[in-house]
């Protein structure tokens, strides 16, 4: 009964609209407008940070990566002949991360050598990785053929390598290829395993891996390729020792990850006269793009609000004008029985009907510029569901309180006066 | 007097009432202590010039305003201290409004304004679907429900008025200049209709300052400065 009224209410309401069409569609501009922007906004905005995101998740919210640095200092020393230089992590410090702190889980250490791989007559550029089983715990990926590295492996010295996904396909290497011999510098590797690589490089956050990657045992990677690394640039040649370039700590618990990075920048800074390292912390990365996310929403927000005050205020005005027109019909409605409050109803029903329909039209375009944005450029978008109930709440509140003051308006007319109203 | 013409006494009474306006420092007595019965079933014709408080009347009558004092006793009830709720409730279930402008609601179809007060009264639509296009037919409306009331001649709209006002079965239907906007003829057949009306039982007051008009009430009130001059009375 009381639903059927209302649908009665909504029926008259839309009739009364349809008498002005295009005034109505007019007033709904501002409103589509508003609504449109928020959800453009805000999608626009969720698919940058998302992204963002995504990279620093892929890193693993629990791990600390620490990274080999060649120190500022002796950078701007590189006028005066250096014969070789000398920095990085060392062997000890994974040993002393792993030893110090409870907090640690687990170690992956990475030595990193750029050489050529063959497999047949096909070659391919590869970074030589040199860890220990624990990479694969820590950099998840998943195995597409055979297995990862093994403690087995490490006490061996076995010469044995794992491919990526990318690696595998550049130089023809199939599930076959399982068994058969990679020559990297002079050395066949048996090829164990092929993982998935993650494709998506860069972004502002490095990964620890990279497509071009080919693990191999860390202690095999000492052996066979030492500590110094000689480039070769325009006639000179450069010498660097590095004994460790990159380490990865996995940490317990979230709760743990600063304090631990805290603690592990304390003790490197105590064994490593310069800082040739660096200490990035996934986590502190999370917080900082979620709490940049927060702030760019709110001003994204805040200017998407303000065109839908805007579209708010058009309507209030369409209204208070349609009452002015309206005044019989309003005289002729109490003078037949019609309470103050079925006034106000009905005439609120108008503005609702109208910033409601606005608010879908509104998200019917808002979806489709973020569509198109991401059609055109490529730049990603995500429309949530949230900005959607957003919207709609919005629209619908917009008309509640933008029709209240007409609706009020129309109701406290004198009946007698509305009635002689010309 | 038999028992029939007892329960037709008196519905309306009005007992001593009068209306002041102010208008800038002065007070207008637009109605200045009137008293007067009406018995159910009568048609009636308000007369008097331009201020002469005939309009003030009939909007006291409607319960569209409250008197500055004196009692009105309708449908067994005093009204004149209501509130504006109360008030709208008493238009709702006891008045019927007819206008010299007819007063249609134009984005309504005759139907649909034929149909207001019992959707102000809270009924089902079927149910009153049904019942407008009753009250049509009794008021000589067949077709053309379902245009819009633009589309209608003159006394085809006062028809639908008056159908309109006779959706809620009012106690009272007070007419303001019913004819005012029509030409000779078909002012008279809405006359013919409103006597109609009053010989199926209909209790009318009508306001008007036509003489031939007026000839159709059984009862002619004269006022004059807010105040009744006569009163004549056919038998």
């Amino acid at each position: 009964m009381q639903k059927l009224r209302l649908m009665r209410n909504i029926y008259l309401g839309i009739k009364s609209l349809m008498l002005h069409k295009l005034r109505s569609l007019l007033t709904m501009l501002g409103i589509v407008f508003g609504v449109a922007s928020v959800i453009a906004m805000l999608s626009i905005g969720e698919g940058a940070s998302k992204e963002a995101l995504e990279q620093i998740r892929k890193l693993g919210s629990t791990n600390i990566l620490i990274t080999s640095m060649k120190p500022v200092e002796e950078e701007a020393a590189a006028n005066v002949r250096v014969f070789m230089s000398v920095y990085g992590l060392l062997y000890d410090d994974e040993l002393r991360i792993k030893e110090s702190f409870a907090s640690v889980e687990r170690t992956a250490p990475a030595k990193i050598v750029r050489k050529e791989g063959r497999l047949y007559e096909r070659a391919l550029e590869l970074r030589i990785v040199g860890t220990t089983p624990s990479w694969f715990d820590l950099v998840r990926r998943p195995f597409l053929a055979g297995r990862g590295l093994s403690d087995h492996d490490v006490r061996t010295h076995a010469n044995v390598v794992v491919l990526t996904e990318y690696g595998a396909r550049r130089l023809l290497a199939t599930e076959k290829t399982i068994g058969q011999n990679l020559r990297i510098g002079g050395t066949y590797f048996e090829v164990v395993g092929i993982v998935r690589s993650e494709a998506e490089q860069g972004g502002t956050i490095q990964t620890p891996d990279q497509e071009i990657d080919a693990y191999i045992p860390l202690n095999v990677a000492k052996t066979r390729f030492g500590d110094v690394n000689v480039r070769m640039s325009s006639g000179s040649r450069e010498m660097e020792r590095v004994e460790l370039h990159q380490l990865i700590v996995e940490v317990k618990s979230n709760e743990e990850v600063e304090a631990t990075a805290a603690g592990i920048t304390a003790m490197l800074e105590r064994f490593h006269k310069n800082t040739d390292y660096r200490v990035s912390v996934p986590l502190a990365l999370l917080r900082q793009a979620e709490a940049f996310k927060r702030t760019s929403n709110i001003v994204l927000g805040s200017i998407a609000g303000i065109s839908l005050l805007v579209g708010g205020i058009g309507i209030m005005n369409i209204m208070l004008a349609s009452v002015t027109e309206r005044t019989r019909e309003i005289g002729v409605r109490r003078a037949i029985g019609a309470k103050r409050k079925q006034i106000i109803i009905q005439f609120l029903i108008e503005t609702v009907v109208l910033s409601t329909v606005g608010g879908f039209i509104g998200i019917g375009i808002g979806i489709s510029i973020p569509w198109a944005v991401t059609q055109f450029s490529g730049m990603p978008t995500d429309v949530t569901l949230y900005s959607l109930a957003l919207s709609v709440g919005i629209s619908m509140a917009v008309g509640i309180i933008f029709g209240l003051y007409p609706a009020r308006r129309a109701a406290n007319l004198d009946p007698i006066e509305a009635l002689r109203h010309e | 007097m038999l028992a029939t013409n007892f329960s037709n006494a008196s519905i309306i009474s009005l007992q001593n009432v009068t209306k002041t306006y102010r208008m800038g420092s002065q007070d207008v007595h637009a109605v200045a202590g009137v008293s007067l019965e009406f018995a159910s079933g009568t048609f009636c014709a308000v007369m008097g010039p331009s201020g002469s408080g005939k309009s003030t009347m009939l909007n006291l009558l409607g319960c569209l305003d409250r008197p500055s004092s004196g009692r009105y006793i309708l449908a067994e009830q005093d009204v004149s201290t209501l509130d504006d709720d109360r008030l709208s409730d008493i238009r709702l279930k006891h008045v019927g409004f007819i206008f010299q402008s007819f007063n249609l609601i134009p984005q309504l179809t005759v139907h649909e304004n034929i149909e207001l007060p019992l959707f102000y009264l809270g009924w089902e639509a079927d149910r009153s679907a049904e019942y407008a296009a009753e009250i049509a037919e009794r008021v000589g409306l067949t077709e053309r429900l379902q245009h819009r009331p633009t589309e209608l001649s003159g006394g085809q709209q006062q028809r639908v008025a008056i159908a309109r006002a006779l959706a809620n079965d009012p106690k009272i239907i007070l007419a303001d200049e019913p004819t005012g906007n029509l030409d000779t003829a078909t002012g008279e057949q809405i006359m013919g209709l409103l006597s109609e009306l009053n010989a199926q039982g209909k209790t009318i007051i009508m306001v008007t300052h036509e003489r031939n008009v007026a000839g159709y009430a059984k009862r002619r009130v004269h006022m004059l400065d807010g105040r009744i001059e006569r009163i004549e009375e056919d038998n």
